[in-house]
């Protein structure tokens, strides 16, 4: 579809194994979380791609392995043409500028005892970029940028409220002006008024600054509302990477299916009119990940083969992969429209309360 | 469980014998000092000096002179004080142990009860006058040192009170044995029990108890129990007393395990108690090197064993760490 | 009509802190009916918990200030005596957490903490009262229950915590079952197995339900009734539907606004609300969404908005603002823009 000129970002194969320690007086390694196993994507230049899941899963797993957090158990990142998953700690430093994370937890990933400005100017400082006047004048500039104020630099962390922290998070991120953001999860842990906030600025910034996004979160919505592309994670595989209205409109997977199933739908008439699938049961141990497709133990169309053998990540049109001995919607398949309502088209006057035709960011 | 509790021992065993060779090392291998000479007190005779060198194996390599010591100490039981000439000093420490074990088990029994119920009245009424004087007094006991607390016990018991029907019946300072007299036991225990648990223990017990119930008051689960409709008294024992205990009872261990091996020494040496830590403070002053050596070894051999039941205990109030 | 099963009047909690009194719900009241579903939802931080935990008199802050009246079939929980309360906590209204990980106490068994809610109430011994955990974590779907009954809750999965939760709320056949955000920490798959057994509870037994969440899907899925708060006051309370297809409070609309959902197209941004919510010590004059909202006119920063049943229709709210006005404004959606 695509040529390999605009992928920033591509797995290949990537592993990442937890050791389980046990075992009689020596501390033995014996067994391991699969928390990664085998994923293979690739992230285009200018483009969101929402990684989505089960918890515990493998997402954040996988967020740390592209940022090098962890040393990968096996296969292969590169980034922007280069192999980085090999790359010492000295020769990793200048690929980590280009490649920033942004957390959860707005609490916990500020350091409390830093003023905002020494927070947001650190990485300048530690890749030596600026003198400290200019780093002075570009904390000023991202503050604005994030929508908070210049003057904002001179606070503490606990001065600031949820949606402001994670505004600050989001500064420091960008402060190394990187090509890639890794966002897990950056408004689960924030109000609901205040999410639409963070993510209508990540959405300007990316436009602004071209950047890249890798955008895990839990909620589908806000998946769908910030992604070009989704990849659903099941027990540490994609089992389906597919264009967001592609994916939201004729999902593949059983699984993929289930959870789209499962998002509740803020709206009284249509919530009830739908039919739910409950999966039964919690997902299985990533130590002992079951055997075949590892979803067949709460699928309702799995069969003999499912159990015995791993379907194959297939490519079933338009780049919508998924990895199921037996595919959905595949006779429904035709071009989507990503324009139009998914389900009936809004029949009460609450359609008009999403605004169409605002102008300007919303500061604050 | 199991494995681990091996595992757990199989581990103390090997603390205990690095601990014996770094002991050993101390004493005998410090540069440009001659065992024999020091271990042979003051003014020795060339003939002492030669016997223990001979006994000790001074003469042959350093791995032969541990094993050899290790023998006398626990194998032959006949290592010698030279100082006090012809002491075993194997007997000498099964003699004292018991002393120490009957002091420091009564002030336990002590410290632990009142901690508990101090810790627990302050925390329910946290805030209150009763709660502020509690800890006050528990901060004047930390800070009180039990020697000297023991002086004043002494002087009040012993002298200046001793006449009037409150004291008349406390016996000079000494000790008998449970075995022989038990009353005499007790009456010669009590004053050191009361004086070792409130002197730093009973205070600190109580502060440090405090505060854990206060945060696992906060807990969830706690309000959970209330949400069950369980009455009070049930939800501040079963729930909040009962995982308070987890850090109360691994630092009780630790210290458990240094007093029995001999961190009693100055309540011993005020009250005139021939345990452990007597026969500890008299061998130092003495550089008597073959008791300290002993002591010590019993001591550590108490403090990790302390460690190993505190690690059992441990797993299992909390099961969490417990290995499945 | 029969006597409401709880009826909340002008509730108000107070806690003393060191700015001063902090008005966490700040005159509250609503009933509930037997066997309905009321949601609750809300900015976080609007009082919504500090709301039902006082139902359940749970909290034991001692700088805690109540006033108003909490009648659960007709009596005054808030003057009950400490023995009156523990006979009907856990029997008559029983409360699931929103935390699964540390609603459970690490130490003891689940069964175990299962049979002690069972035996505070009801004379079995311990074999039945076992008999009776088995046959409840069954009925919540944990699978093998006789296996799994003697685990510890770090055994668990968060959303088999949640279950074991639900199951010893519904030990006792509570009349009155108060979910605080039971779903927020699971996901989706988890959350709707746990929203099913809810539903069944109030299908089989005919319990009423008291659901706090910041989810309006969750609500719209469950639901009958809504109450929608704002810095310790209802702003809005209304029958289910006419919530979400005619809702009157701004607050409201960007709560509905500023989700983004997967049954409508894709917009090109999220409505949301600028702004903070208020502290509770410093609250704006006159309405208290005021500095946040978008369709404020000159009263609104003067004179406090009365919960007020403009349409008739027992769908009460706490604006200045006009019903047909906000008809207007609303479907014109004009979204919050500038101001900081
Ligand atoms: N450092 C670690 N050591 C051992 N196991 C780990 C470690 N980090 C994560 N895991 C395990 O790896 C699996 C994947 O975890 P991960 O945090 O990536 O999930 P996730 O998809 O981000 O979940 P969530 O949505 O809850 O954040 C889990 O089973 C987790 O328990
Ligand atoms: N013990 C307390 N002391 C002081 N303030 C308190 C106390 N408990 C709650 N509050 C305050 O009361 C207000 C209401 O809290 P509450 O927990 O009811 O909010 P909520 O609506 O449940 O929010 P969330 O959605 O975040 O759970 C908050 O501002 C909170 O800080
Ligand atoms: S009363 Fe005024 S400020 Fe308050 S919500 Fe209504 S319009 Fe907005
Ligand atoms: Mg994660
Ligand atoms: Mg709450």
């Amino acid at each position: 579809m695509t040529g390999e000129g605009d992928v920033l970002l591509r797995l290949d194969h990537v592993r990442k194994y937890f050791p389980v320690k046990g075992g009689a007086l020596m501390q033995r390694e014996k067994s391991h979380v699969h928390a990664v196993d085998d994923v293979s994507l690739q992230v285009r230049r200018g483009e969101t791609l929402g990684l989505v899941g089960e918890s515990g899963c493998g997402k954040s797993t996988l967020a740390a392995c592209v940022v090098r957090l962890f040393e990968l158990s096996g296969g292969s990142i590169t980034f922007d043409g280069r192999d980085i998953s090999r790359l010492s700690r000295r020769a990793l430093r200048p690929v980590r500028r280009e490649l920033q994370m942004v957390f959860q937890d707005p609490f916990a990933s500020l350091n409390p005892r830093k003023r905002v400005g020494r927070i947001i100017g650190d990485p300048l400082r530690i890749h030596r970029l600026a003198s400290e006047k200019q780093i002075d004048a570009q904390v000023r500039e991202l503050l604005s940028r994030v929508g908070l104020s210049p003057e904002h630099m001179h606070r503490y962390p606990y001065e600031f409220s949820g949606g402001q922290r994670q505004r600050i998070g989001v500064a420091r991120a960008l402060a190394l002006r990187p090509k890639l953001i890794v966002a897990d999860e950056p408004v689960s842990a924030l109000d609901v008024s205040i999410q639409a906030q963070i993510v209508n600025l990540l959405a300007e910034l990316q436009q602004e600054l071209a950047l890249t996004y890798l955008f895990i979160a839990h909620d589908l919505g806000v998946v769908r509302h910030v992604s070009d592309r989704i990849a659903v994670m099941y027990l540490g595989k994609i089992v389906e990477l597919s264009p967001a209205e592609d994916f939201y409109a004729q999902p593949i997977h059983p699984y993929s299916e289930a959870l789209l199933s499962a998002v509740p739908i803020p709206d009284p008439d249509r919530s009830e009119r739908r039919q739910q699938i409950v999966l039964e049961g919690d997902v299985p141990s990533p130590i002992t990940p079951p055997s075949g497709c590892r979803f067949h133990p709460r699928c309702r169309y799995a069969t003999d083969i499912c159990a015995r053998q791993e379907p194959p990540l297939v490519d079933y049109a338009n780049g919508h992969l998924a990895a199921c001995h037996h595919p959905l919607n595949l006779d429904r398949r035709s071009p989507v429209d990503a324009t139009a309502p998914l389900r009936s088209p809004m029949d009460r006057p609450a359609a008009a309360l999403i605004p169409t035709n605002e102008e300007g960011p919303n500061e604050q | 469980m199991g494995t681990f509790i091996v595992r757990r021992t199989l581990w103390t065993l090997l603390v205990l014998i690095s601990i014996s060779v770094l002991v050993f090392l101390l004493f005998f291998s410090i540069p440009g000092i001659d065992p024999a000479v020091a271990m042979a007190g003051r003014n020795p005779d060339p003939a002492t000096i030669r016997a223990i060198s001979h006994a000790f194996g001074l003469d042959r390599a350093l791995p032969i002179q541990y094993l050899l010591m290790m023998k006398h100490l626990f194998v032959t039981r006949d290592l010698q004080s030279y100082t006090n000439q012809g002491i075993r000093v194997i007997p000498e420490i099964a003699a004292a142990a018991p002393v120490t074990l009957s002091l420091v088990a009564g002030a336990v029994v002590l410290w632990l009860v009142f901690s508990i119920g101090i810790g627990l009245v302050a925390a329910v009424f946290r805030g209150r006058a009763i709660d502020r004087i509690l800890m006050i007094l528990g901060l004047i006991g930390i800070a009180t040192p039990s020697f000297l607390l023991g002086e004043a016990a002494n002087i009040v018991t012993q002298s200046k009170l001793h006449d009037t029907p409150l004291f008349h019946w406390v016996p000079p300072l000494g000790y008998t044995p449970l075995s022989q007299d038990p009353v005499m036991w007790f009456k010669h225990l009590i004053i050191p029990w009361v004086v070792l648990a409130s002197a730093q223990f009973i205070g600190l017990y109580s502060r440090i108890l405090r505060s854990s119930l206060l945060d696992v008051m906060h807990e969830d689960y706690v309000r959970t129990a209330r949400a069950k409709g369980l009455s009070e008294r049930r939800v501040l024992i079963r729930h909040v007393l009962r995982t308070s205990m987890i850090t109360f009872v691994s630092l009780f261990g630790l210290d458990l395990g240094s007093l029995v091996g001999g961190g009693v020494v100055l309540i011993e040496v005020v009250f005139a108690l021939p345990g452990v830590g007597l026969l500890t403070f008299q061998a130092a002053s003495g550089l008597d090197l073959p008791v300290i050596m002993a002591t010590i070894m019993y001591g550590a051999f108490f403090i990790v064993l302390a460690n190993l039941l505190v690690d059992i205990g441990y797993t299992w109030l909390d099961p969490r760490i417990r290995p499945a | 009509m029969s006597e409401p099963l709880l009826e909340v009047t002008d509730l108000r909690v107070s806690f003393r802190t060191e700015e001063g009194l902090a008005p966490a719900v700040d005159g509250v009241s609503f009933t509930l009916d037997r066997g309905e579903v009321l949601g609750i939802v809300g900015e976080s931080g609007s009082g919504k918990s500090v709301t039902m935990l006082s139902v359940m008199r749970l909290i034991v802050d001692p700088n805690a200030v109540f006033g108003g009246k909490i009648l659960f079939k007709g009596r005054n929980l808030l003057e009950m005596s400490r023995g009156q309360i523990q006979r009907i906590r856990g029997a008559k209204i029983a409360m699931i957490f929103q935390d699964p990980m540390t609603s459970l106490n690490p130490v003891y068994r689940v069964g175990w903490q299962i049979t002690e809610q069972i035996q505070a109430h009801a004379e079995l011994t311990k074999r039945q009262a076992r008999e009776r955990a088995l046959e409840l974590l069954a009925g919540v779907g944990i699978p093998n229950p006789r296996a799994r009954i003697d685990d510890y809750p770090h055994q668990f999965s968060g959303g088999m915590r949640q279950r074991v939760m639900v199951a010893m709320a519904l030990s006792c056949s509570p009349e009155l079952l108060i979910a605080d955000e039971p779903t927020t920490a699971l996901d989706v798959t988890i959350q709707a197995q746990i929203l099913k057994l809810i539903k069944e509870l109030r299908s089989e037994s005919g319990s009423s339900v008291v659901l706090i969440t910041h989810d309006m899907g969750v609500v719209a899925d469950i639901a009958d009734r809504v109450v929608v708060m704002y810095a310790g006051r209802i702003v809005e309370q209304g029958d289910k539907r006419d919530l979400f297809y005619d809702p009157q409070h701004p607050y409201t609309w960007g709560l509905l606004g500023s989700i983004a959902r997967l049954d409508r197209p894709k917009g090109e941004r999220l409505a949301s609300i600028p702004g903070m919510p208020p502290s509770l010590i410093n609250r704006p004059p006159g309405c208290h969404f005021q500095p946040r909202c978008v369709h404020r006119v000159e009263r609104c920063s003067v004179e406090d908005p009365a919960l007020t049943d403009k349409l008739g229709n027992g769908h009460v709210d706490a604006c200045h603002l006009d019903a047909s006005v906000k008809r207007r404004d609303r479907v014109l959606g004009s979204a919050p823009t500038g101001s900081s």
